[in-house]
This record gives C-alpha cells, structure tokens and sequence, in this order.
C-alpha cells in the first residue's frame, strides 16, 4: 500500500535498530503520548526488539481512556431520551460509566449509532427533524476541526436540532502535567504526529525548554516509531533537549491554519477533568457561547455531575507512566476488555487493552530466554 | 444448466403483509407462483408438511441463520448467503450437501420485489452448489420487529467415506492453509452503512467452498485434518476456538496472509484488523506438513483459487494461543474479540 508499506520495511526497520542500539549506552524512559503509537509499537512488536536499556511509557493520549465519566454518564443519559438520536465514534460505546455503557444503553432501546464523521450528524438531524440529534464530541485536537466545522455547517444550513456533548482534551497541558508530576520518570517525549499535523509545533518548544526534555514529533508505522525513538536517544545521549520533527510528511511547522481557525471560531479553551488523572487547567476545549445552541449541555441543561471512577483501577498511574498495565493486580484477571474496571482496558487504544490484546504475558521472556 | 432468467410472476400485492404469514389465501398465492415454481423438484412438489428421504451412511446436519444488513450487498444478498453459509458448514464437516431446508421470517413491508430477487439468488446459489430445497417455512412479523428479512437454512448430506476432520486429530508441525484473501465479505458490507458509506470496488467473496473441500479430502484424505470457514468474527475467532480446544499454539505469518490491497486499505481507514473481519466464502485448513504444498497447488490449479497459501503452523509454543509474526520480524498475540469490533476514533 502506497505511503504505508514503505513505512512498513523489514529492512528499513532493522537498520534502524540496529542503529538505536548502537546509540543507546544507558538507560532511557520514553513517552510515546498517543495511544496510535501505543498500539501500533505493541501491535507490530517493536517493544521487545528495542535495547533493554528503552523503556517506553504509553502515555495519556488516548482521547477514550481520558473521558470522565461524568460525561459518558451524560451521554447515556441524553441517549435513554425518547427523542434524542446520539451520535459517537464506535470505541465510545463499550466504555463503561457509573451503571452502564453507551452499547448496554444501546441494547435497552436507546438510539446510539456509529459514525466515522460529525459531519454525517448534521446530515442525519437534516433528515429527522422531529429528533433531536447529538454527537458525542471526545477527542484530542485531531478531532476538533471536524466537530467544529460540524457546528458551523449545522449553523450555515439552519438545522436547529443539532448540538454537540463536547469532551475535548489537548495534549500540551497534559505534558506539562506529567512533566511537573515530582514522581515524573519521563526523559524524552514522542509527540503525537497527528495532533501536530493540525496544531503545528510551536506550542512544544516552551515546553522542552522549561524542562529540559526532548520532544520528537513522530508519526505511526514502524518506520516512524523506530525513527522518532532513535532521535529521541540521540538527543539524550547528547545531552540536547530540543523540538524535532520526524513526521515531517504529515506535519508542518505551523500546522493545518484553516483547521486552526476552524477550532477557535467554535470552541474556547476551558479547564478539563481527565479521567485517572484529574484536573488539568486550561486542558479541553468548550463550545462558545456564541454557538450555545449547539451545546448540548446548555440545550438540555445537563447537571455536569462528577463522579468518581473507580479507585481499584490505577490508571492514573499507567497515563503518567508510573506503572506498566501488566504490573496492575487486576491487569488480566478481574479486569478484562469484557469486563474493564477502568478505561484503558475499553479502548482499542488503551495501554492496558493494547498489552492485553497483542502481549502475552511473558511472551518477551519466553522469547528470548 | 437451468434458466436463470427469471421475471417476476404476477403478484397482486407490492409488499409482504401480515397476511402472507397467515396461512390464508395470500400465503397459499405467494408459494403458489412463488416459492414452489422458483424451487421446484420432486420432494418439495409433494406440498406436504415435511419431506421425506431415504439416507445411508454418515450423514452431517447443520443450520444456521442469516441476519445481515444490508439485505443486498456488492457481490451477493442474504439469499446466496443463506445457501452458500450451509454448504459450507456441512463442506467444512467433510460432507456434501445434498438437501436443505428453508426459513423464511419476513418483516411486514418487504417489497415482493426484492423477496423475488433473493428467491432467485438462493435458486441459483443452490444449483451451483447441487443441492436442492427440500422443505420451508414462512412468517411474517410486523413492521420493527424484524429486518427485512431472516433467513434460516438447515443442510443434511452424505460423509466423504475419506474424511476424518476433527480438531482433536491436530498435530504439532501441522500446517495452516488459507484457500483465499481474508476478510472482503466484512469489508464489503462495511462499504454500505449508514454513516460509513465509502466508494469501493470490493465485493463480497461468497461462494460454496464443498467442490475444493471434497477435492483436498478426495486427493488427500485423513492428512486433512481439520477445516473451517473463518465466517463472522474471522481467521482470529476461528484459530482461537481451536487453539483453546486442542492446547496447541497457532502461530501465523503475516506476510504469508494474503489479502486484497483495497480491503487492506479500507481496513486501515476504518481501524479495523482484518484479521477479525468475516469472510464468506474461504476455507481455512489444517494439514499434514508433507502435504501442504500439494493442497495449495491443488487449490490453485483446479480450484481457481489464486491467492491459496500456507499461513501458518501448529506449533508447541504458547499452548493454549494464537501469535502472528509481524512484517518486521515482531511477534504479537491474537486475542479473542471481546465482543464487536469497533470502529477506533483517530
């Protein structure tokens, strides 16, 4: 497949470990921040390939796993509404709240379909204007552009039945978050080329200046990774703490500027509760005020209670990197993706479900014992 | 060869109501220039409540039932589905089929038009496949209580006298033959639902797999060990049912899988892992090793399947699991789906 085998190259991805080994004389911890990466590293195996002295934490960056659930609650809540049509991508569905999830809801007769974009929302509200439609806006700066524009377009075409439950989180405070966490062990970021793909990457370099860490801008596939880790290592074994880009294919210095525009004509930036983590200021995106009609929480006066998760899951501490999934007691046994305590479990992107799916426990041992 | 071109009889109605169910005048209408003219053969002429069949030997059973949205799909309907899934399953037991059942449960609304045209798919499915509709049923329910259309087929047909397929007879060193690219029937479906529409030339890969399942049982006999179609929850679900049944491990290569560029293309899209998307119309084998070759061969030559290839062996590590080699050299497991596999959001 064009723009993906050549990323994909057996020959091209040994040389560069072969490479990264030889660059690496000492122990190094690496945040990947994407759960794309996350699961593409596990997926395609590359964690036990890499030097022993690597160690890569799987970071925050899974917009499933962060979701309060104070808001998948609401999500149930306005679903279970005779009236309303609810809208989300599909790894929403299985992630439990307080009682139940969005596929539970689902089977009890609420009206929740899968869709791939926004856009198809407001096409759908268009279609049924005795309903009311909403979609569940959960994302990272990747998906803002799009559930903004949808706002926009719902304006544009007079569809009054439209609204968004926005959940939007963005990736700068939350590396600041871990940075500043005293228990913080991270040396050096892999960003995510995706959100840099629309936001550019100046907001980074404040970043790796203040603490000193470097951040590579790094893309999905193999090739990426590898890559994005051997400049991360180089750095370190140099002693630079620099903003770099690998990705530079996708990803320009000042980022998608329509994409941009698009976000700041629809959302303000708004402090944000991260599920495992917690609150993180000026860390998620609201819908203005200007466009209030389209919030769904002002249309349906939603309460925005706060619930607690559930503290036998220790997720904080795997998004931060403190602990690996399967270093969890309940990593496997109590916790599964059937039956998850907790939201990296749920999500195809999650650390914990990644590990669960793609790893056996000990197979790297195994493997090289 | 029969006449397939079949133009819809005179019905007096546009759509399937209650009363086709009813077992009144419109049901006796709707069989009469329906169904009975459609299927006609010496068993189902007799009209009676059930057929009646003199059998010898082995015989294998098995029904399923078909509920798939949409009801017509690039490549097929629930019609060939609900004809060709059958023989399959009684293919994949080493069995021919030779008799089948048929269920109809039709949702009330169901344009006559369409009905017909899954009455002629299922003719034809099932000329292709030599077997013939022997006894049916049909119910209608009412509007939102069902989808159109369920199907339910049940097959019956003689043992090969040289099969002995049982995953109990896997053995370490065995080898894993796929007889065609994976996962295009799911894709293919994929390409038409609500809200996910995309343009594709992928169709579906439904097809009866009984003449290449008798020919690796004829050429091959008991060095056959052990074959599925890898249909809903794909080659992943299938491995690993037999992986926990018979505590072997399965390991997969992935550059040996073979699957058409498009359907990987719209895999990646979508976030999805081929892997676990159905198929319905390939078979998966497990083999003596010495004659794993010979099967593919065999599958390419006389069974016009191209892109048959060994996928994989029985192996003594990880007992119990299903592993793939990855592109680059990695390893992973492949896990059971907790459930439906669901779109990813970036």
């Amino acid at each position: 497949m064009k723009f993906l085998s050549e990323f994909r190259n057996p020959e091209l991805v040994k040389q560069l470990l072969t490479e990264i080994h030889k660059a690496t004389t000492q122990p190094w911890t690496i945040m990947e921040i994407c759960g794309g990466q996350t699961h593409s590293l596990v997926k395609n195996g590359l964690l036990e390939m890499l030097p022993k002295h690597i160690t890569m934490v799987h970071g925050p960056g899974c917009p499933v796993c962060v979701t309060p659930i104070g808001i998948i609650d609401e999500a149930i809540e306005l679903a279970s509404r005779p009236n309303v049509i609810l809208c989300s991508f599909g790894d929403m569905l299985r992630v439990p709240g307080s009682n139940k999830s969005l596929l539970e809801a689902k089977a009890s007769g609420a009206d929740v379909r899968i869709l791939y974009s926004p856009l198809e929302a407001v096409k759908l509200a268009a279609e049924n204007p005795e309903k009311e439609v909403v979609f569940f806006a959960v994302g990272f700066e990747t998906t803002a552009p799009a559930n903004a524009l949808s706002v926009v377009h719902a304006e544009k075409a007079g569809v009054n039945n439209y609204s968004i439950l926005a959940s939007h989180v963005l990736v700068p405070p939350a590396m600041e978050a871990i940075l500043g966490d005293p228990d913080n062990l991270i040396d050096a970021f892999l960003a995510a080329g995706h959100v840099c793909t629309i936001m550019g990457i100046d907001e980074y370099y404040p970043i790796a200046e203040k603490y000193q860490t470097p951040i590579v801008v790094t893309g999905f596939e193999p090739v990426d990774l590898l890559q994005g880790i051997l400049m991360a290592v180089q750095q370190l074994e140099q002693g630079r703490n620099e903003v770099e880009n690998q990705y530079v294919r996708s990803v320009q210095r000042e980022g998608n500027r329509l994409a941009q525009q698009t976000i700041r004509e629809v959302f303000d930036i708004s402090d944000r509760s991260w599920r495992g983590i917690g609150q993180i200021p000026q860390s998620g995106y609201e819908v203005k005020p200007k466009y209030r009609q389209y919030n769904a929480r002002v249309k349906f006066a939603l309460a925005n209670t706060k619930v607690d998760g559930n503290n036998e899951c220790m997720s904080g501490e795997i998004m931060k990197g403190l602990k690996k999934p399967h270093q969890c007691p309940h990593f496997g046994k109590r916790c599964t993706p059937e039956h998850p305590l907790g939201a990296p479990m749920v999500s195809s992107e999650g650390a914990c479900a990644a590990y669960y799916h793609y790893q056996l426990a000990g197979l790297a041992e195994e493997t090289t014992a | 060869m029969i006449n397939l071109e079949c133009p819809i009889p005179k019905f007096d109605f546009d759509v399937i109501t209650l009363g086709h169910g009813s077992g009144g005048l419109l049901t006796h209408r709707l069989l009469q220039s329906g169904v009975f003219s459609l299927f006609s053969n010496p068993l189902l002429d007799l009209q009676h409540d059930g057929a009646t069949l003199t059998l010898e030997g082995r015989i294998a059973v098995s029904t399923d039932s078909f509920v798939v949205s949409p009801l017509f799909f690039p490549g097929g309907n629930i019609g060939d589905l609900a004809v060709n899934g059958t023989v399959n399953d009684l293919a994949m037991c080493g069995a021919r089929a030779k008799h089948l059942t048929l269920g109809f449960i039709i949702e009330e609304g169901l344009p006559i038009t369409q009905l017909w045209d899954i009455m002629v798919s299922i003719r034809q499915a099932a000329h292709t496949a030599g077997v013939q509709i022997i006894s049916g049923d049909t119910k209608v329910v009412e509007k939102g209580k069902g989808d159109g259309i369920f199907i339910n087929t049940t097959g019956m047909g003689p043992v090969h006298p040289n099969a002995n397929i049982s995953h109990q007879r896997i053995q370490t060193g065995d080898k894993l033959i796929i007889s065609g690219p994976i996962a295009a029937h799911g894709i293919a479906i994929m390409s038409l639902r609500k809200g996910l529409e995309f343009e594709t030339t992928i169709t579906s890969d439904t097809q009866p797999l009984c003449f290449m399942a008798e020919g690796l049982i004829e050429n091959f006999g008991a060095s056959v060990r052990f074959m599925r179609d890898p249909t809903r929850g794909g080659v992943a679900s299938v491995l690993n049912e037999v992986a926990e049944l018979t505590k072997h491990g399965f390991v997969l290569s992935q550059t040996a899988l073979p699957i058409h560029e498009q359907v990987e293309g719209a895999c990646e899209m979508l976030g999805l892992d081929p892997l676990y998307v159905a198929n319905e119309g390939i078979m998966l084998a497990v083999v003596a090793p010495e004659i794993a070759e010979a099967c593919v061969a065999l599958l390419h030559n006389q069974y016009a399947c191209p892109h048959a290839a060994i996928i994989g062996e029985v192996t003594t590590e990880h007992p119990g699991k299903v592993t793939i080699k990855s592109r680059i050299g990695g390893r992973r497991v492949v896990n059971f789906l907790p459930g439906e596999q669901l779109p990813r959001i970036c």
